[in-house]
């Protein structure tokens, strides 16, 4: 893992197998399939060392278009195949790639075990809001009131919020970018690779045929600016067409101010600092604007540093085993 | 001798220690097969203990039982009714009295005998004063006073001079029996280490025990049990239960195989002991993930296998059932994996520390698809270690999850195990890639084994994705083909069905051929066996044959039906084998089940077999 990126002078077609891509035209996992493999020819990781595990669903068919090893699992588990592959190979750069119901609704269990051991794998989850690969069910994520196939008559569940959930459980690394934008994907699956840990990486996709435009207010450009903050860290919150609007706190929670109306400086607004666990509870929870970027970074050693480092100070201590010893035990007669 | 007590010899003898799960009865017992083993008997054991952590003392709930049969020849089961039962109070009393046989010894701790006690064991009047006793041989003593009055001087409480009466009891029963008592006052010296004043009131309860069968004149009569002459093969003994023997097969397995090894497990009972003997040996190359759940544990197993580990998982029936879709998946992707269940009563929580045989079909035949697996049983505790590393063996050979069935029996139970020496242990063969880049294709078999190839991530220029779609036959790639589907479904079969190669030939006990042959699989074999050569011995034509072999079937097994009138399938399920093998064979076959949570009865199995012989 140690060459350069300039030494293996990968291309981005190098990173695409020659399976035939079956997701409907226009699908948003189109261009994020573009910015992870944009991404991989960059990091300096030889191709056989890169390992994508899938659950099930329209997203979870990303490993088969990816030329490296990848494993197509089951639905809502690839996070437990990913960590027992974690602990036994640390050579690797391990990615799970899972949608919104494979991650929060079957998975559940295992999304969260997984940001609170801390293995060093790059966790992506495709959300758009909607069960496709089924062909159009509600989904954890899904809005109140949306009218689906198995909600005829709206949507009763609320739904729910992976970024919180994940800080709560002990995430490392949380960050939101949309699939319309492919400079910031790369950004910050390139951030979430060099980050020790688990990086989870919600990424908001457009399903064309079963909840089209759900994202539109972020996904169109000319939307985006209103809807959307940009979080950088050591910078202040600011968004807007003219980057005229602000994110200020207010008691223990965060609002929109007008800030030049309002006669404050950018240094009176939130400065983003993804150490800051708080904030990044508020951030992730915000709903307009939405947060984009990365909202939580922690340095924490990751499971399977802990795991081989403890399995090493025992070796130290005790020695390699010796098998004979250890079958016979300390009861044993001789014949 | 300071006794008048005369010496008897006997030839077998089977004791039961009861008392509350806090008394420590299983390490009474413990102690008092190691000692055995070590002065040359052959021994078996058998555990029986609530599920319940310490249920209110004195009640039936809590009682905990260890029983033992050791003697001067080969012993093969320990489940029968008792000689000699030890019993700590009125409650261990009532939940075992039926199973000693009568005019068989009956030691109770005379100081458990309160009303109080007795009334909380069910009772309505001291069973120690009711003419139902009669029958046996009953010696009270006062246990609790006795080991109090030994400890006296020392400084401990009287809760912790009343822990030691347990290793007053085992002093009683050395006695008894004329065990040494040097091997256990060394263990005590080690395991209290850090605790002197406890090591040194155990030591002079276990002494005071003895003492008091010497002085007490109580007992008329104390037993002597000769050595197993038959000339053992030289070599290492000890004995082992089978958790331990699992673990171990696995950490000589991996170490053969040059492999690290991984087991993902969650806690479960009643194979939990796999995981916890297995966490500490990390200087075995060994890895062990507490996994969240069932379905997490196996799936991180798949993911080590994925890989290039030997990969393990272990459980019992209901992690089994929530591990069936990742196990599919391990089938599908043709990966090793072995996977442990350590059966226990069932359905659904069922009875957690029984015993029971009835995840048989679970195995087979309980998961989505045609999906066939390897399915291997082990027949005795020490027979765990050499299955477990067979299932590691033909796991990686074959590239297939391999199924271990053990249970609760096996599992807790211990036996004499002649130790191998590493040297001599199987090797291991892989299917390797081994030809040029443009000519791979990871679904590509291995002639002779079918196996495809294991290709692990960091292999430059291979690189492949696996998943549960279905395969191309030869690419690996997804496929929906109907050709290719039937093909591949008659390949996984014809892969597992393959592994009759590492069958060896079976093994038959009692005649060869004649009017009947029991079947049996699992722990039942010793039952089995001693039924089976103590009929034959008595002019019976009679057989038994053991399965260790559940999927695929020895090739050789429907000609030894052949040989033989009648078939008996003798099992702790309500015919599972033998549906299995009545589908397999279309012969008609009787069946013996008995699913009571406790090994099968010697004296009802062999009712049943002198019946078939007359009828």
């Amino acid at each position: 893992m140690s060459d350069t990126a300039s030494e293996l002078n990968y291309q981005r077609t190098d990173f695409v197998s020659s399976a035939e891509q079956k997701w409907c035209p226009a699908c948003g996992l189109y261009p994020i399939l573009k910015g992870v493999t944009n991404t991989f020819k960059d990091l300096g990781i030889r191709k056989e060392n890169f390992a994508l595990i899938s659950g099930i669903g329209c997203s979870s068919r990303f490993p088969y278009y990816v030329d490296t090893y990848g494993f197509h699992t089951i639905h809502g588990r690839a996070p437990a195949l990913a960590t027992g592959l974690e602990l036994m190979r640390p050579d690797l750069s391990v990615w799970i790639v899972s949608g919104d119901g494979d991650c929060l609704s079957i998975g559940g269990n295992h999304f969260i075990h997984t940001m609170r051991r801390n293995p060093n794998v790059n966790y992506l989850l495709m959300n758009n809001e909607i069960y496709g690969l089924t062909k159009g069910q509600t989904s954890p994520t899904s809005k109140k009131g949306v009218i689906s196939k198995t909600t005829p008559y709206g949507h009763i569940d609320p739904p729910m919020a992976a970024l919180p959930l994940a800080i709560a459980a002990g995430a490392t690394f949380v960050a939101r970018v949309l699939d319309a934008d492919l400079k910031a994907m790369k950004e910050v699956f390139t951030a979430a690779h060099q980050h020790k840990g688990t990086s989870f990486v919600e990424v908001y996709f457009n399903c064309i045929t079963f909840a089209d435009k759900v994202f539109e207010n972020y996904a169109s450009k000319k939307q985006r600016p209103v809807h959307t903050v940009e979080a950088v860290a050591g910078q202040p919150l600011v968004f807007g067409e003219n980057n005229e609007l602000g994110i200020r706190q207010k008691g223990f929670g965060l609002e929109v101010v007008e800030y030049e109306k309002e006669g404050l400086q950018k240094e009176d607004l939130v400065i983003h600092d993804p150490t800051d666990k708080g904030l990044a509870m508020l951030l992730t929870k915000l709903d307009q604007p939405v947060a984009l970027g990365i909202l939580r970074q922690v340095e924490q050693p990751s499971f399977g540093d802990l795991v081989r480092e403890q399995n090493q100070t025992v070796i130290d201590k005790k020695g390699p085993g010796d098998l004979a010893k250890l079958l016979k035990g300390n009861d044993y007669w001789t014949v | 001798m300071s006794t008048d007590a005369q010496t008897e010899s006997v030839e077998q003898v089977t004791i039961r220690f009861a008392g509350d799960s806090g008394d420590g009865m299983q390490l009474t017992g413990e102690r008092f097969t190691t000692t055995s083993a070590i002065m040359g008997n052959d021994i078996s054991t058998v555990s029986d203990f609530p599920a319940e952590i310490r249920a209110p003392a004195g009640t039936t709930g809590g009682v905990s039982g260890f029983q033992l049969t050791f003697g001067s020849h080969d012993v093969f089961a320990a489940g029968d009714d008792a000689d000699t039962l030890i019993a700590m109070n009125p409650a261990a009393l009532k939940i075992n009295i039926d199973q000693l046989k009568e005019r068989g010894l009956l030691i109770v701790n005379e100081d458990g005998f309160s009303k109080r006690n007795w009334e909380r064991a069910g009772y309505d009047h001291n069973p120690l004063e009711d003419d139902a006793l009669k029958k046996y041989q009953v010696f009270p003593v006062p246990i609790s006073s006795m080991t109090k009055s030994t400890l006296e001087g020392l400084p401990l409480n009287g809760r912790e001079m009343d822990r030691c009466k347990n290793f007053f009891a085992l002093g009683l029963t050395f006695w008894l029996y004329e065990r040494e008592l040097e091997g256990t006052l060394k263990w005590l010296d080690s395991k209290f280490a850090k605790l002197p004043d406890i090591a040194e009131a155990n030591k002079r309860a276990l002494r005071g025990g003895y003492a008091y069968g010497e002085n007490s004149e109580l007992f008329r009569v104390h037993y002597k049990i000769k050595p197993n002459p038959q000339e053992l093969k030289k070599g290492t003994y000890r004995h082992i239960t089978g958790n331990t023997a699992l673990a171990y097969g696995l950490v000589a397995a991996a170490q053969q195989a040059e492999l690290p090894l991984f087991l993902g497990s969650y806690p479960i009972t009643p194979a939990t002991d796999i995981l916890q003997t297995l966490t500490p040996l990390k200087n075995f190359n060994v890895t062990t993930l507490q996994a969240e759940d069932e379905i997490a544990a196996i799936g991180a197993a798949i993911g080590a296998a994925f890989g290039g580990s030997l990969a393990a998982t272990s459980t019992s029936g209901p992690g089994m059932a929530l591990k069936s879709e990742f196990l599919n998946l391990a089938i599908m992707a043709e990966l090793p994996l072995v996977v442990i269940n350590v059966q226990r009563g069932g359905p659904s929580t069922g009875l957690p520390t029984k015993t029971e045989q009835a995840d048989l079909l679970q195995v087979l035949w309980g998961r989505n698809g045609e999906s066939p697996a390897v399915v291997l049983a082990p027949k005795s505790p020490s027979d765990c270690f050499q299955m477990a590393y067979e299932a590691s063996r033909i796991a990686i050979k074959y590239m297939t999850p391999v199924i271990l069935l053990s249970d609760g029996n096996l599992a807790n139970g211990a036996d004499i195990w002649k130790v191998p020496e590493v040297s001599s242990l199987p090797k291991f063969e892989f299917s390797r890639f081994k030809g040029q880049v443009s000519d791979f294709h990871p679904y590509e078999r291995d002639p002779e084994t079918l196996a495809r190839p294991w290709v692990i991530p960091g292999t430059p220029d291979l690189e492949h994705r696996l998943g549960g779609l279905e395969k191309d036959h030869l690419t690996g790639a997804v496929s929906y083909g109907r050709e290719n589907h039937h093909e591949m479904v008659l390949t996984r079969a014809e892969k597992v069905q393959r592994v009759t190669n590492e069958i060896p030939p079976q093994v038959i006990h009692g005649h060869k051929q004649g009017d009947l042959l029991v079947v049996g699989w699992g722990s039942t074999y010793g039952v089995i066996r001693t039924v089976v050569e103590k009929l034959a011995l008595e002019g019976h034509s009679v057989g038994s044959t053991h399965l260790q072999f559940l999927n695929p079937l020895p090739l050789d097994l429907e000609a030894i039906f052949e040989n033989y009138k009648t078939i008996l399938v003798a099992e702790i399920n309500n015919g599972q084998l033998w549906t299995r093998l009545q589908g397999a064979y279309a012969k008609p076959m009787k069946r013996f089940n008995r699913v009571k949570g406790y090994p099968l009865s010697e004296k009802e199995l062999q009712q049943e077999i002198l019946q078939l012989l007359k009828d």
